[in-house]
């Protein structure tokens, strides 16, 4: 089975049937137009030109909205992609929303009470230690770092990880706040940039970039996302630049946060978990030992159960109190 | 060494407070695995493991952070027995 044959895309076709797909997703939706967030990244880039190509240049919003962890180059990349496929945009900082809503304030509170003396000019990030190669169970790590010194790690207890993330995750739901009021002033639809890794896995915010009216490309994998880009257009330094998520103030790879390795070798692992094919399968174009992909798997399934809660829609009660879902 | 049964009664309690798979004690046998069944995740372990921690005065090192000492009750409980 030649899978990463099977990931390949025939690009120009994809890039026809998505933009015509979400021409007609926005028209069925009774929206005149689309608003996007643009990070500088790959994936927001390539539903950028779908979206000048699908809808027109004149008919599509981006919105570049940085804050006070954003790489500066992320804001010249959204800047770079938007006017490569022709579309409007405008720059939205939203640093001051996330400190009158106590965002930085937060977390800096809940990592002081891991390392108390964060301050001032240290940066900091979550990570995960590497999946491969070990069973070993996975804690969240913090990781600090002192003006001028080396970094440090420190296992994480549960309450202080999850008040770091949520204070953090207010920078998703701010820039989703803020898509939707462009939307409601111009009667766009908000497009949203979720590939099939981040969909799949739940590697979203409830709220925030999970939220949108369309997800064109969350069907596409990884590597089929970089395929389209070459097609759109999407500047080479944008296809050429690392997944990120850009959101905390120490850089920050996805497969060091969430994901438990590469997209490659992720795009590999779930589509051989889509299709039923055996670890075996995956090993040799994965560059992995079957034992490893068998952990991924493992991972994959997990993340899928962990994060169903996500994707839910919200639960409905009728008279009797019986549940159902919207 | 601890009880066998006053510390499987700590951690099923403990499971049973946090975590809504784990509020059926008797459908939860002694040796189905946490994270398989869905009854812990990430978040969870994390929570697992710092209760472990400051309930029993005990610190568990990175190398201890096996499925086999922490994937099932038996394996908490027998974990414990050798820790304490």
């Amino acid at each position: 089975m030649d899978i990463p044959f099977l990931l390949r895309l025939d690009p120009k076709r994809a890039a026809e049937e998505i933009s015509a797909g979400l021409r007609a997703a926005v028209e069925g939706l009774g929206r005149r137009g689309g608003v996007l967030g643009l990070s500088g990244g790959i994936d927001s880039a390539v539903v950028a030109a779908l979206c000048g190509r699908g809808l027109g240049g004149a008919r599509v919003l981006a919105l570049l909205m940085p804050e006070e962890d954003s790489e500066p180059e992320s804001l010249e990349l959204g800047r770079a992609a938007a006017e490569a496929c022709g579309i409007e945009w405008l720059v939205e900082d939203i640093a001051p929303i996330l400190r009158a809503a106590g965002c930085y304030e937060r977390r800096d509170r809940a990592i002081r009470g891991v390392v108390p003396e964060y301050g001032p000019g240290w940066r900091a990030k979550i990570v995960l230690p590497p999946l491969l190669g070990s069973d070993r169970l996975r804690l969240w790590e913090l990781v600090v770092q002192p003006p001028g010194g080396e970094p440090e790690r420190v296992r994480l207890k549960a309450a202080s990880y999850l008040e770091i993330v949520a204070a953090t995750n207010l920078k998703q739901r701010t820039r989703k706040l803020l898509e939707y009021t462009h939307a409601d002033r111009l009667g766009y639809a908000v497009i949203g940039t979720p590939n099939r890794l981040e969909y799949d896995q739940g590697f979203f915010v409830k709220g925030g970039d999970g939220a949108a009216d369309v997800k064109p490309i969350a069907h596409l994998y990884k590597s089929q996302v970089y395929q389209l880009a070459e097609e759109l257009g999407v500047p080479e330094a944008i296809r050429t630049r690392p997944p990120t998520t850009d959101t905390y103030s120490l850089p920050q790879g996805q497969d060091e946060f969430y994901f438990s390795v590469g997209y490659e070798t992720l795009d590999l692992c779930l589509y051989a978990r889509d299709h039923g094919l055996p670890a075996g399968d995956v090993a040799s174009p994965a560059g992995l030992s079957v034992e490893d992909v068998e952990r991924v798997f493992r991972d994959i399934d997990r993340k899928r159960v962990a994060t169903a809660y996500l994707h839910a829609p919200p639960v409905l009660l009728d008279s009797t109190g019986s549940a159902s879902s919207a | 060494m601890r009880d066998r049964i006053d510390l499987e009664r700590d951690v099923r309690r403990f499971l049973a407070d946090n975590f809504p798979l784990g509020k059926d004690a008797t459908a939860l046998s002694g040796t189905d695995s946490l994270l398989e069944a869905g009854v812990i995740d990430s978040t969870g372990v994390l929570e697992l493991v710092g209760f472990l921690e400051d309930h029993y005065s005990i610190s568990i090192s990175d190398e201890e952070l096996l499925p086999e000492n922490l994937d099932s009750v038996d394996t908490i409980v027998q974990f414990l027995q050798r820790k304490l």
